[in-house]
């Protein structure tokens, strides 16, 4: 499983061998998405005010808890809403491109294409009536216009760089032929297949054992190594976090409460909320302990508090923060926390993207 | 991984999709009932003792050749104007096979189609063909058929026109249920994140996955087409009389039931069940055989 992508694949990464642009390959600012009810009565702040950058070939770990918005920041990012959401202010910057000001017609070329996604139950992702090769050749038939021969025959080669063995044969059977895992790795396969810059994966190994999830994590991580991807990597589970990401974003109520290099939030994470996410994973050898628990509930996002929406749970919590909900401060080295115990020493993250400091 | 597969005991494959198709449940007789009626519609008059139009009133009401009174020359009896009842059941498969199955399959087409926009696109779209689809659903269909047919007056093909007219709501009912279930299954998002449009989706994703129950309700309806052929010939305004229809001729046996000349309505009765029969289990097969999960089993 350490060895690289085999040497006979044809998949030639183009993206990364030309010059990296300068600046993020996507950059959302002050991104929020809101569920409005029919009458326009109640307002679910899904995702609220999301500021972050990722580079090419860089992952991102997005973490929170079920309802904190991360789903709907991935559909946001593709703008694939339910009916109901609405990109209600930010922007959101892809090769230097605003994705909120692209037309329907415009992001139907963008998605699959520039920017892929792996959703939540790769399982359930494949068309239980095609073969597998029609579905892997959808996205290149549909993007780049192969005819179908071409189509399959990159199916083909991309089955292999995602091991799927004797894809020969494997191209002419159907979804239910196969195993889960395989199933899965048939889905990062569609995923790759146009090259995308950008891999979305929403919680990719939830459906999957152990052993089998270790694999594709693997698998993953070569693909984007060989392609130059960005990852999105979208999970509740810490553990992968640590695994596969390079940033990482914390999401609570709908708002990015921390972000920042992994390794320096495990090590000293600054927002209470993120220090009680990793005070709860179990740890080897202290079994005799109860498990930490974040006593209370995620607060109802259509009827935030008045201040910081964690300060209900928060048992570091002051006056301050039940009146005033903080803004998005950066301390030092690329990190950021609304917290307000993040005030003390350093400046808000808007002074700090004007001086250029990334 | 191959390897695998074998040891846990999966016959081996064939890759062709016609040996799939395994032969040994083929739904043999139903297929050769239906292959008959065809062949007998096709061939009717090289295979039509009498002219099926004209009778001679010396010999009305005959009785099959096996009961007394019955006679060789009329194998299957005949009717009120002396008509041989063989040759108008020979005709009369002509005429219900081609109503039964056009019909059938224009209701489908124009129901399958609305039934998958309005359950894809939903909003406004879906609002004004679900609409349509109610108010449809509340006209008394046979009243709506009559009037139809009133205005278009009686033929054959205007049956086939107004058969289809009154039967697409329930297609288009059926197969919206199906879409609302299916847009969210993971597959079809998939297909939307990889960029998609919504005519492809329907295309590829939506309508060969509702095209199974679209068959079975066809085989479904056809039954129901036929019985209002036979309604609407009973009104007089289906099939123009000296025409022969099963229908047409069911209703007209129906008064004479009474006094025990059964040829008369049975035999074309028995003539509908054995088509709309053979059709329900052919296309109950055809239902399982075009599933790629079932075609294993």
């Amino acid at each position: 499983m350490s060895s690289s992508i085999p040497s006979s694949v044809s998949y030639e990464p183009t993206g990364q061998r030309l010059p990296v642009k300068t600046g993020p390959l996507l950059e959302l600012e002050n991104l929020s998405t809101h569920y409005v009810s029919s009458g326009g009565t109640r307002v679910v702040r899904a995702v609220d005010q999301v500021s972050l950058r990722i580079n090419a070939g860089e992952t991102l770990g997005i973490v929170g808890e079920s309802g904190s918005g991360k789903s709907t920041l991935a559909l946001t990012i593709l703008r694939v809403l339910p009916p109901a959401a609405r990109i209600v202010e930010g922007r959101m910057l892809f090769d230097g491109e605003d994705l909120v000001q692209k037309s329907d017609a415009e992001m139907r070329h963008i998605r699959g294409k520039r920017i892929a996604m792996i959703l939540q139950d790769p399982m359930a992702s494949l068309n239980p009536l095609f073969t597998i090769g029609d579905q892997v050749a959808e996205p290149i038939r549909v993007h780049e216009g192969a005819g179908r021969a071409t189509a399959w025959q990159r199916a083909r080669d991309l089955l292999k760089s995602v091991r799927i063995p004797s894809p020969e044969t494997r191209v002419t059977q159907y979804p239910h032929e196969m195993s889960g895992g395989m199933r899965q790795r048939i889905v990062g396969a569609i995923g790759i297949s146009c090259e995308p810059r950008l891999l979305i994966a929403d919680e990719p190994t939830t459906s999957l054992d152990l052993t089998i999830q270790a694999q594709y994590l693997n698998l993953l991580r070569e693909l984007q190594r060989a392609h130059g991807l960005a990852l999105i990597f979208i999970t509740h589970n810490l553990g992968i976090v640590a695994k596969m990401c390079d940033q990482l974003a914390v999401m609570y109520a709908g708002r990015v409460v921390e972000s920042g290099p992994v390794s320096r939030i495990f090590n000293a994470p600054v927002h209470p909320y993120t220090e009680a996410l990793l005070n709860s994973i179990p740890r080897m050898g202290d079994s005799a302990q109860r498990l930490t628990a974040i006593e209370g509930q995620p607060p109802d996002l259509a009827a935030l508090p008045r201040g910081c929406a964690f300060a209900p749970r928060c048992d570091r919590v002051f006056d301050r923060c039940r009146v005033e909900a903080p803004p998005e401060f950066a301390p030092a080295g690329r990190r950021t926390a609304r917290c307000w115990l993040a005030a003390a020493d350093s400046t808000p993250s808007d002074m700090l993207v004007q001086s250029g400091t990334a | 991984m191959a390897i695998q597969t074998e040891i846990i005991g999966l016959p081996p494959r064939s890759r062709s999709r016609l040996a799939a198709l395994r032969f040994g449940d083929f739904p043999l007789i139903p297929v050769l009932i239906l292959g008959c009626i065809a062949l007998v519609a096709i061939f009717a008059n090289l295979l039509a003792p009498h002219n099926p139009e004209i009778g001679s009133l010396a010999a009305r009401f005959k009785p099959p050749f096996w009961q007394t009174g019955g006679s060789t020359k009329y194998l299957l009896g005949t009717d009120q104007l002396g008509r041989d009842v063989l040759s108008r059941l020979i005709f009369g498969a002509r005429v219900s096979m081609i109503v039964g199955f056009t019909a059938v399959i224009f209701a489908g087409v124009i129901g399958t189609t609305l039934g998958i926009i309005s359950g894809y696109l939903g909003g406004w779209v879906d609002q004004v063909i679900m609409r349509l689809t109610d108010s449809w659903l509340a006209l008394p269909g046979l009243t709506f058929a009559i009037f139809l047919a009133a205005i278009v007056g009686p033929s054959m093909w205007n049956i086939v026109i107004i058969l289809a007219v009154t039967y697409w709501t329930r297609y288009a009912r059926v197969i919206r249920g199906e879409v609302l279930s299916l847009k969210e299954r993971e597959f079809v998002r998939l297909a939307i994140v990889a960029g998609c449009s919504k005519w492809t989706i329907m295309q590829r994703h939506i309508l060969p996955n509702v095209i199974n129950s679209a068959i079975v309700l066809g085989t479904l309806m056809l039954g129901v087409v036929i019985i209002t052929e036979a309604t609407l010939s009973f009104l007089g305004i289906g099939v123009p009389p000296p025409q022969a229809a099963w229908g047409l001729m069911l209703s007209d046996g129906k008064q004479s039931l009474m006094v025990g000349r059964w040829w008369l309505s049975v035999l074309p009765g028995c003539c509908i069940m054995l088509m709309v029969l053979s059709a329900n289990i052919l296309g109950d097969w055809l239902r399982v055989k075009l599933d790629p999960q079932l075609r294993q089993l």
